[in-house]
Protein backbone atom coordinates (compact mmCIF):
# COMPACT_ATOMS: atom_id res chain seq x y z
CA UNK A 1 0.00 0.00 0.00
CA UNK A 2 1.46 3.39 -0.93
CA UNK A 3 1.66 6.27 1.88
CA UNK A 4 -1.27 7.91 2.32
CA UNK A 5 -2.45 10.71 5.35
CA UNK A 6 -5.54 9.52 7.31
CA UNK A 7 -8.28 11.48 8.48
CA UNK A 8 -11.46 10.68 10.54
CA UNK A 9 -14.80 12.88 10.70
CA UNK A 10 -17.49 12.83 12.77
CA UNK A 11 -20.08 14.22 10.40
CA UNK A 12 -21.06 14.11 6.87
CA UNK A 13 -19.81 17.82 6.78
CA UNK A 14 -16.73 17.72 7.55
CA UNK A 15 -16.12 14.62 5.84
CA UNK A 16 -17.02 16.86 2.67
CA UNK A 17 -14.57 19.68 4.19
CA UNK A 18 -11.73 17.17 4.85
CA UNK A 19 -11.79 15.40 1.43
CA UNK A 20 -12.10 19.05 -0.26
CA UNK A 21 -8.39 19.77 1.18
CA UNK A 22 -6.58 16.74 -0.71
CA UNK A 23 -5.15 16.19 -3.58
CA UNK A 24 -6.64 12.77 -4.43
CA UNK A 25 -8.52 11.85 -1.27
CA UNK A 26 -11.28 9.00 -1.10
CA UNK A 27 -13.77 8.62 1.92
CA UNK A 28 -13.09 5.54 3.39
CA UNK A 29 -16.01 3.66 4.90
CA UNK A 30 -15.78 0.06 6.56
CA UNK A 31 -13.00 -0.45 3.67
CA UNK A 32 -13.79 -3.70 3.28
CA UNK A 33 -12.77 -3.27 -0.88
CA UNK A 34 -11.29 -0.07 -0.93
CA UNK A 35 -8.37 -1.68 1.48
CA UNK A 36 -7.68 -4.71 -0.45
CA UNK A 37 -7.51 -2.36 -3.20
CA UNK A 38 -5.17 -0.55 -2.00
CA UNK A 39 -3.12 -3.37 -0.98
CA UNK A 40 -2.39 -4.16 -4.46
CA UNK A 41 -1.85 -0.77 -5.43
CA UNK A 42 -5.21 -0.60 -7.77
CA UNK A 43 -6.47 2.53 -5.86
CA UNK A 44 -3.45 4.75 -4.09
CA UNK A 45 -5.37 7.47 -2.91
CA UNK A 46 -3.66 10.24 -1.46
CA UNK A 47 -5.96 10.72 1.63
CA UNK A 48 -8.52 8.61 2.92
CA UNK A 49 -10.96 10.44 4.84
CA UNK A 50 -12.69 7.86 7.37
CA UNK A 51 -16.47 8.12 7.55
CA UNK A 52 -17.11 5.22 9.52
CA UNK A 53 -17.54 6.88 12.87
CA UNK A 54 -19.73 10.32 11.14
CA UNK A 55 -22.80 10.12 13.70
CA UNK A 56 -25.46 11.53 11.50
CA UNK A 57 -23.97 8.51 9.00
CA UNK A 58 -25.32 5.81 11.22
CA UNK A 59 -28.54 4.21 11.90
CA UNK A 60 -31.45 2.35 10.87
CA UNK A 61 -34.74 4.41 10.83
CA UNK A 62 -38.30 2.82 10.55
CA UNK A 63 -41.73 4.76 10.47
CA UNK A 64 -44.20 2.85 9.06
CA UNK A 65 -43.43 1.41 6.17
CA UNK A 66 -40.38 3.87 5.15
CA UNK A 67 -37.13 3.11 6.10
CA UNK A 68 -33.86 5.06 5.80
CA UNK A 69 -30.45 3.45 6.55
CA UNK A 70 -27.34 5.78 6.94
CA UNK A 71 -24.58 5.03 4.81
CA UNK A 72 -22.47 4.26 7.01
CA UNK A 73 -24.25 0.93 8.67
CA UNK A 74 -23.02 -1.69 8.68
CA UNK A 75 -23.92 -4.46 7.35
CA UNK A 76 -24.04 -6.53 10.52
CA UNK A 77 -26.37 -4.20 11.64
CA UNK A 78 -29.04 -4.06 8.51
CA UNK A 79 -28.94 -7.70 9.47
CA UNK A 80 -29.86 -7.79 13.08
CA UNK A 81 -32.04 -4.38 13.11
CA UNK A 82 -35.33 -6.06 14.67
CA UNK A 83 -37.74 -3.09 13.77
CA UNK A 84 -35.95 -3.41 10.08
CA UNK A 85 -36.87 -7.72 10.10
CA UNK A 86 -40.57 -6.18 11.20
CA UNK A 87 -40.88 -4.34 7.89
CA UNK A 88 -38.37 -5.90 5.42
CA UNK A 89 -36.92 -9.14 6.68
CA UNK A 90 -35.81 -10.05 2.87
CA UNK A 91 -33.06 -7.04 3.12
CA UNK A 92 -31.66 -7.79 6.79
CA UNK A 93 -31.57 -12.18 5.23
CA UNK A 94 -29.17 -10.63 2.22
CA UNK A 95 -26.74 -8.60 4.28
CA UNK A 96 -26.41 -11.72 6.83
CA UNK A 97 -25.34 -13.56 3.88
CA UNK A 98 -22.78 -11.14 2.12
CA UNK A 99 -18.80 -11.54 2.63
CA UNK A 100 -18.11 -12.93 6.33
CA UNK A 101 -19.02 -12.09 9.72
CA UNK A 102 -16.17 -10.05 10.50
CA UNK A 103 -16.77 -8.61 6.78
CA UNK A 104 -20.58 -7.78 7.59
CA UNK A 105 -18.85 -6.01 10.87
CA UNK A 106 -17.07 -3.62 8.79
CA UNK A 107 -18.10 -3.41 5.64
CA UNK A 108 -20.91 -0.37 4.99
CA UNK A 109 -24.08 -0.19 2.85
CA UNK A 110 -23.20 3.43 1.42
CA UNK A 111 -19.64 1.84 1.02
CA UNK A 112 -21.09 -0.65 -1.26
CA UNK A 113 -23.81 0.91 -3.30
CA UNK A 114 -21.32 3.96 -3.90
CA UNK A 115 -18.42 1.13 -5.33
CA UNK A 116 -21.15 -0.92 -7.48
CA UNK A 117 -19.05 -3.76 -8.01
CA UNK A 118 -21.12 -6.01 -10.32
CA UNK A 119 -21.03 -9.13 -7.98
CA UNK A 120 -22.02 -6.82 -4.66
CA UNK A 121 -25.72 -7.56 -3.43
CA UNK A 122 -26.62 -4.69 -2.04
CA UNK A 123 -27.27 -3.11 -6.25
CA UNK A 124 -29.95 -5.72 -6.45
CA UNK A 125 -31.88 -4.90 -3.75
CA UNK A 126 -31.68 -0.86 -4.36
CA UNK A 127 -32.89 -1.51 -7.64
CA UNK A 128 -35.79 -3.90 -6.55
CA UNK A 129 -36.86 -1.50 -3.49
CA UNK A 130 -36.86 1.56 -5.67
CA UNK A 131 -34.20 2.97 -3.24
CA UNK A 132 -33.25 7.03 -3.11
CA UNK A 133 -29.80 7.17 -2.97
CA UNK A 134 -29.48 10.04 -0.69
CA UNK A 135 -26.35 12.13 -1.01
CA UNK A 136 -24.60 15.25 0.70
CA UNK A 137 -26.26 17.47 -2.19
CA UNK A 138 -28.86 15.81 -3.81
CA UNK A 139 -31.15 12.32 -3.85
CA UNK A 140 -30.91 9.94 -7.01
CA UNK A 141 -33.23 7.48 -7.84
CA UNK A 142 -31.49 3.88 -7.91
CA UNK A 143 -32.68 3.38 -11.61
CA UNK A 144 -30.59 6.60 -12.26
CA UNK A 145 -27.87 5.49 -10.03
CA UNK A 146 -26.03 2.18 -10.99
CA UNK A 147 -24.29 3.52 -14.47
CA UNK A 148 -22.22 0.81 -15.37
CA UNK A 149 -19.32 -1.85 -13.93
CA UNK A 150 -17.86 -0.21 -10.97
CA UNK A 151 -19.60 3.48 -12.48
CA UNK A 152 -22.29 5.33 -10.42
CA UNK A 153 -24.07 8.71 -11.28
CA UNK A 154 -22.19 10.08 -7.86
CA UNK A 155 -19.81 12.84 -8.75
CA UNK A 156 -16.09 13.36 -7.76
CA UNK A 157 -16.05 13.59 -3.80
CA UNK A 158 -20.17 13.08 -3.41
CA UNK A 159 -20.45 11.63 -0.10
CA UNK A 160 -23.82 9.47 0.10
CA UNK A 161 -25.50 9.95 3.67
CA UNK A 162 -28.18 7.25 3.15
CA UNK A 163 -30.63 5.02 1.45
CA UNK A 164 -34.07 5.63 1.88
CA UNK A 165 -37.17 2.98 0.76
CA UNK A 166 -40.76 1.71 1.62
CA UNK A 167 -40.82 -1.50 2.73
CA UNK A 168 -42.39 -3.74 -0.33
CA UNK A 169 -45.35 -6.12 0.72
CA UNK A 170 -43.15 -8.82 0.00
CA UNK A 171 -40.15 -9.64 -1.15
CA UNK A 172 -36.63 -12.14 -1.15
CA UNK A 173 -33.47 -12.24 -2.30
CA UNK A 174 -31.93 -15.71 -3.87
CA UNK A 175 -27.92 -15.76 -4.70
CA UNK A 176 -25.98 -18.53 -6.18
CA UNK A 177 -22.34 -17.08 -4.68
CA UNK A 178 -19.47 -18.49 -6.84
CA UNK A 179 -17.88 -21.36 -4.88
CA UNK A 180 -14.40 -19.91 -4.05
CA UNK A 181 -14.96 -16.16 -3.52
CA UNK A 182 -18.74 -16.17 -2.18
CA UNK A 183 -19.48 -13.20 -4.36
CA UNK A 184 -22.94 -13.65 -6.42
CA UNK A 185 -22.46 -15.28 -9.60
CA UNK A 186 -26.05 -14.17 -10.02
CA UNK A 187 -28.37 -12.51 -6.97
CA UNK A 188 -31.75 -11.85 -7.53
CA UNK A 189 -34.07 -9.73 -5.42
CA UNK A 190 -37.75 -9.67 -6.09
CA UNK A 191 -40.07 -6.98 -4.33
CA UNK A 192 -43.65 -6.90 -4.24
CA UNK A 193 -44.46 -3.21 -3.60
CA UNK A 194 -47.22 -1.01 -4.25
CA UNK A 195 -47.05 -0.06 -7.80
CA UNK A 196 -45.77 -3.74 -8.77
CA UNK A 197 -43.12 -6.07 -8.57
CA UNK A 198 -39.60 -5.09 -9.45
CA UNK A 199 -36.99 -7.38 -9.59
CA UNK A 200 -33.41 -6.06 -9.75
CA UNK A 201 -30.25 -8.92 -10.56
CA UNK A 202 -26.54 -8.98 -9.76
CA UNK A 203 -23.47 -10.65 -10.71
CA UNK A 204 -24.86 -11.43 -13.99
CA UNK A 205 -25.05 -8.60 -16.13
CA UNK A 206 -22.41 -7.29 -18.73
CA UNK A 207 -22.97 -4.07 -17.30
CA UNK A 208 -23.60 -4.82 -13.73
CA UNK A 209 -26.89 -4.34 -11.70
CA UNK A 210 -29.97 -4.47 -13.91
CA UNK A 211 -33.79 -4.83 -13.93
CA UNK A 212 -35.28 -7.43 -16.21
CA UNK A 213 -38.78 -5.71 -17.64
CA UNK A 214 -40.30 -9.47 -18.76
CA UNK A 215 -39.43 -10.52 -15.32
CA UNK A 216 -41.22 -7.63 -14.13
CA UNK A 217 -44.40 -7.84 -16.84
CA UNK A 218 -44.84 -11.29 -15.77
CA UNK A 219 -44.93 -11.21 -12.47
CA UNK A 220 -47.36 -8.64 -12.40
CA UNK A 221 -49.87 -10.66 -14.50
CA UNK A 222 -49.33 -13.47 -11.75
CA UNK A 223 -47.01 -13.62 -8.42
CA UNK A 224 -45.79 -17.14 -8.93
CA UNK A 225 -42.44 -18.78 -10.03
CA UNK A 226 -44.52 -20.53 -12.58
CA UNK A 227 -44.86 -17.16 -14.23
CA UNK A 228 -41.46 -17.42 -15.21
CA UNK A 229 -41.76 -20.21 -17.73
CA UNK A 230 -40.31 -19.31 -20.65
CA UNK A 231 -38.96 -16.51 -20.33
CA UNK A 232 -34.85 -15.50 -19.63
CA UNK A 233 -32.49 -13.04 -19.98
CA UNK A 234 -30.58 -12.52 -23.45
CA UNK A 235 -27.05 -14.46 -23.09
CA UNK A 236 -24.89 -12.01 -25.15
CA UNK A 237 -26.07 -9.30 -22.45
CA UNK A 238 -24.64 -11.54 -19.42
CA UNK A 239 -20.98 -11.63 -18.45
CA UNK A 240 -18.68 -13.77 -19.57
CA UNK A 241 -16.08 -15.16 -17.61
CA UNK A 242 -13.93 -17.96 -16.07
CA UNK A 243 -16.40 -18.05 -14.08
CA UNK A 244 -19.30 -18.78 -15.67
CA UNK A 245 -20.31 -17.80 -19.79
CA UNK A 246 -23.24 -16.04 -20.92
CA UNK A 247 -26.04 -18.85 -21.34
CA UNK A 248 -25.01 -20.24 -17.67
CA UNK A 249 -25.62 -16.81 -16.27
CA UNK A 250 -28.62 -16.10 -18.11
CA UNK A 251 -29.85 -19.57 -16.88
CA UNK A 252 -28.93 -18.87 -13.83
CA UNK A 253 -31.09 -15.30 -13.88
CA UNK A 254 -34.07 -17.21 -14.32
CA UNK A 255 -33.34 -20.06 -11.76
CA UNK A 256 -32.80 -17.64 -9.14
CA UNK A 257 -35.46 -15.74 -9.54
CA UNK A 258 -37.79 -18.05 -9.11
CA UNK A 259 -36.32 -18.84 -6.07
CA UNK A 260 -37.13 -15.22 -4.87
CA UNK A 261 -40.17 -15.54 -6.07
CA UNK A 262 -41.17 -18.87 -4.23
CA UNK A 263 -39.16 -17.57 -1.02
CA UNK A 264 -41.20 -14.32 -1.01
CA UNK A 265 -44.80 -15.76 -2.06
CA UNK B 1 3.03 9.87 10.81
CA UNK B 2 0.33 9.33 13.43
CA UNK B 3 0.34 8.77 16.92
CA UNK B 4 -2.56 6.08 17.53
CA UNK B 5 -3.87 4.75 20.96
CA UNK B 6 -6.23 2.22 21.81
CA UNK B 7 -6.73 -0.22 24.54
CA UNK B 8 -5.33 -3.60 23.37
CA UNK B 9 -6.33 -6.64 25.76
CA UNK B 10 -7.00 -4.53 28.93
CA UNK B 11 -3.68 -2.37 28.78
CA UNK B 12 -3.21 1.46 27.02
CA UNK B 13 -1.09 0.70 23.83
CA UNK B 14 0.14 3.85 21.81
CA UNK B 15 2.61 3.47 18.90
CA UNK B 16 3.64 6.43 16.17
CA UNK B 17 2.97 5.03 13.18
CA UNK B 18 2.55 5.73 9.15
CA UNK B 19 -1.13 6.38 8.42
CA UNK B 20 -1.21 3.31 6.23
CA UNK B 21 0.04 0.82 9.05
CA UNK B 22 -2.70 -2.30 9.05
CA UNK B 23 -4.43 -2.83 12.61
CA UNK B 24 -2.75 -6.44 11.96
CA UNK B 25 1.11 -4.92 11.44
CA UNK B 26 0.55 -2.43 14.61
CA UNK B 27 -0.42 -5.48 17.09
CA UNK B 28 2.42 -7.46 15.70
CA UNK B 29 5.01 -5.18 14.80
CA UNK B 30 4.57 -2.40 17.03
CA UNK B 31 3.19 -4.28 19.96
CA UNK B 32 5.08 -6.98 19.19
CA UNK B 33 1.63 -9.96 19.92
CA UNK B 34 2.49 -12.11 17.21
CA UNK B 35 -0.44 -14.75 18.17
CA UNK B 36 -2.24 -12.73 15.34
CA UNK B 37 -1.23 -13.84 12.22
CA UNK B 38 -1.28 -13.05 8.49
CA UNK B 39 -2.31 -15.92 6.42
CA UNK B 40 -3.55 -14.27 3.05
CA UNK B 41 -3.45 -10.50 3.72
CA UNK B 42 -6.57 -10.47 1.21
CA UNK B 43 -9.37 -10.37 3.67
CA UNK B 44 -10.32 -14.26 3.45
CA UNK B 45 -8.65 -16.72 5.36
CA UNK B 46 -9.72 -15.34 8.99
CA UNK B 47 -6.35 -15.56 10.82
CA UNK B 48 -6.19 -12.35 11.57
CA UNK B 49 -9.10 -11.71 13.27
CA UNK B 50 -9.32 -9.72 16.42
CA UNK B 51 -12.02 -8.28 18.60
CA UNK B 52 -12.13 -4.49 17.92
CA UNK B 53 -15.27 -3.39 20.33
CA UNK B 54 -16.55 -6.33 20.82
CA UNK B 55 -16.87 -7.31 16.90
CA UNK B 56 -14.73 -9.61 15.17
CA UNK B 57 -12.80 -7.92 12.55
CA UNK B 58 -10.09 -9.10 9.83
CA UNK B 59 -7.06 -6.58 11.16
CA UNK B 60 -5.27 -6.81 8.02
CA UNK B 61 -8.35 -5.09 6.54
CA UNK B 62 -8.48 -2.22 8.74
CA UNK B 63 -6.20 0.97 9.56
CA UNK B 64 -4.32 1.09 12.61
CA UNK B 65 -5.51 5.04 12.96
CA UNK B 66 -9.01 3.37 12.22
CA UNK B 67 -9.30 1.93 15.66
CA UNK B 68 -7.83 4.68 17.77
CA UNK B 69 -9.57 5.06 20.94
CA UNK B 70 -10.77 1.10 20.50
CA UNK B 71 -10.81 -1.35 22.97
CA UNK B 72 -8.71 -4.55 20.84
CA UNK B 73 -8.37 -7.93 22.40
CA UNK B 74 -6.25 -10.37 20.49
CA UNK B 75 -5.47 -14.16 21.29
CA UNK B 76 -3.15 -13.56 24.22
CA UNK B 77 -6.06 -11.70 25.86
CA UNK B 78 -8.40 -14.12 26.29
CA UNK B 79 -7.46 -16.52 29.10
CA UNK B 80 -7.69 -14.91 32.03
CA UNK B 81 -5.17 -16.88 34.38
CA UNK B 82 -6.69 -20.23 32.85
CA UNK B 83 -7.74 -21.13 29.29
CA UNK B 84 -10.69 -19.64 27.76
CA UNK B 85 -12.98 -22.71 27.76
CA UNK B 86 -13.13 -21.53 23.74
CA UNK B 87 -8.91 -22.27 23.61
CA UNK B 88 -9.68 -25.55 26.31
CA UNK B 89 -12.69 -26.98 23.61
CA UNK B 90 -9.78 -26.75 20.96
CA UNK B 91 -7.23 -28.65 23.18
CA UNK B 92 -10.16 -31.73 24.62
CA UNK B 93 -11.45 -31.91 20.67
CA UNK B 94 -8.15 -32.24 18.63
CA UNK B 95 -9.35 -28.67 16.70
CA UNK B 96 -6.01 -28.03 15.37
CA UNK B 97 -3.10 -29.37 13.50
CA UNK B 98 -0.48 -27.05 12.54
CA UNK B 99 -2.04 -24.07 14.42
CA UNK B 100 -1.88 -21.42 11.99
CA UNK B 101 -5.28 -20.69 11.34
CA UNK B 102 -6.18 -21.44 15.29
CA UNK B 103 -5.95 -17.79 16.48
CA UNK B 104 -8.37 -16.45 14.12
CA UNK B 105 -10.86 -20.02 14.63
CA UNK B 106 -11.04 -19.07 18.11
CA UNK B 107 -11.61 -15.31 17.87
CA UNK B 108 -14.05 -15.49 15.27
CA UNK B 109 -15.41 -18.85 17.93
CA UNK B 110 -15.64 -16.43 20.87
CA UNK B 111 -17.88 -13.92 18.55
CA UNK B 112 -20.31 -16.23 16.90
CA UNK B 113 -21.01 -17.81 20.59
CA UNK B 114 -21.20 -14.12 22.35
CA UNK B 115 -23.47 -13.11 19.12
CA UNK B 116 -25.71 -15.75 19.17
CA UNK B 117 -26.28 -16.27 22.94
CA UNK B 118 -26.91 -12.11 22.73
CA UNK B 119 -29.84 -13.12 19.99
CA UNK B 120 -30.94 -16.03 22.17
CA UNK B 121 -30.55 -18.55 18.89
CA UNK B 122 -29.36 -22.01 18.91
CA UNK B 123 -25.47 -22.14 17.72
CA UNK B 124 -26.09 -25.88 15.71
CA UNK B 125 -23.76 -27.44 13.50
CA UNK B 126 -24.90 -26.25 10.63
CA UNK B 127 -24.64 -22.25 11.76
CA UNK B 128 -21.28 -22.70 12.93
CA UNK B 129 -20.25 -24.29 9.71
CA UNK B 130 -22.27 -20.81 7.91
CA UNK B 131 -20.36 -18.76 10.88
CA UNK B 132 -16.97 -20.09 9.90
CA UNK B 133 -17.11 -18.96 6.22
CA UNK B 134 -14.41 -16.38 6.78
CA UNK B 135 -12.18 -18.59 8.33
CA UNK B 136 -10.07 -20.76 6.34
CA UNK B 137 -8.21 -24.15 8.08
CA UNK B 138 -6.04 -26.36 5.39
CA UNK B 139 -5.09 -29.03 7.48
CA UNK B 140 -8.03 -30.15 9.93
CA UNK B 141 -11.04 -30.08 6.89
CA UNK B 142 -13.04 -28.14 10.04
CA UNK B 143 -15.09 -31.00 11.87
CA UNK B 144 -13.22 -30.84 15.07
CA UNK B 145 -13.04 -27.12 14.60
CA UNK B 146 -16.81 -27.36 14.33
CA UNK B 147 -16.63 -30.01 17.57
CA UNK B 148 -14.95 -27.34 19.69
CA UNK B 149 -16.62 -24.41 18.87
CA UNK B 150 -20.11 -26.17 19.81
CA UNK B 151 -18.45 -27.72 23.23
CA UNK B 152 -17.08 -24.28 23.82
CA UNK B 153 -20.74 -22.75 23.23
CA UNK B 154 -22.05 -25.44 25.71
CA UNK B 155 -20.15 -23.97 28.38
CA UNK B 156 -19.71 -20.17 27.77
Amino acid sequence: MHSLNYHKASNASEAARLLSGTEDGKFLAGGQTLIPAMKTRLAAPSDLVDVSGAADLRGIKVSGREVTIGAATTHAEVAANGELRGVCPSICDMAANIGDPAVRHRGTIGGSVANNDPAADYPAAMLALKATIKTVSREIAADEFFVGLFETALDDDELITSIGFTAPAAGAYAKFPNPASRYAMCGVFVAKGDDGVRVGVTGAGADGAFRPADFEAALDGEFSAKALDGISVKAEEMLSDIHGDGVYRANLVSVMARRAVAAAS
Amino acid sequence: MTIVSMTVNGTAASADVEDRTLLVDYIREHLRLTGTHVGCDTSQCGTCVVHVDGKAVKSCTMLAAAAEGAEVTTIEGVANGELHPMQRAFNDNHGLQCGFCTPGMIMSGIDMVNRYKAAGRELDEAAIRHELEGNICRCTGYHNIVKSIAQAASEM
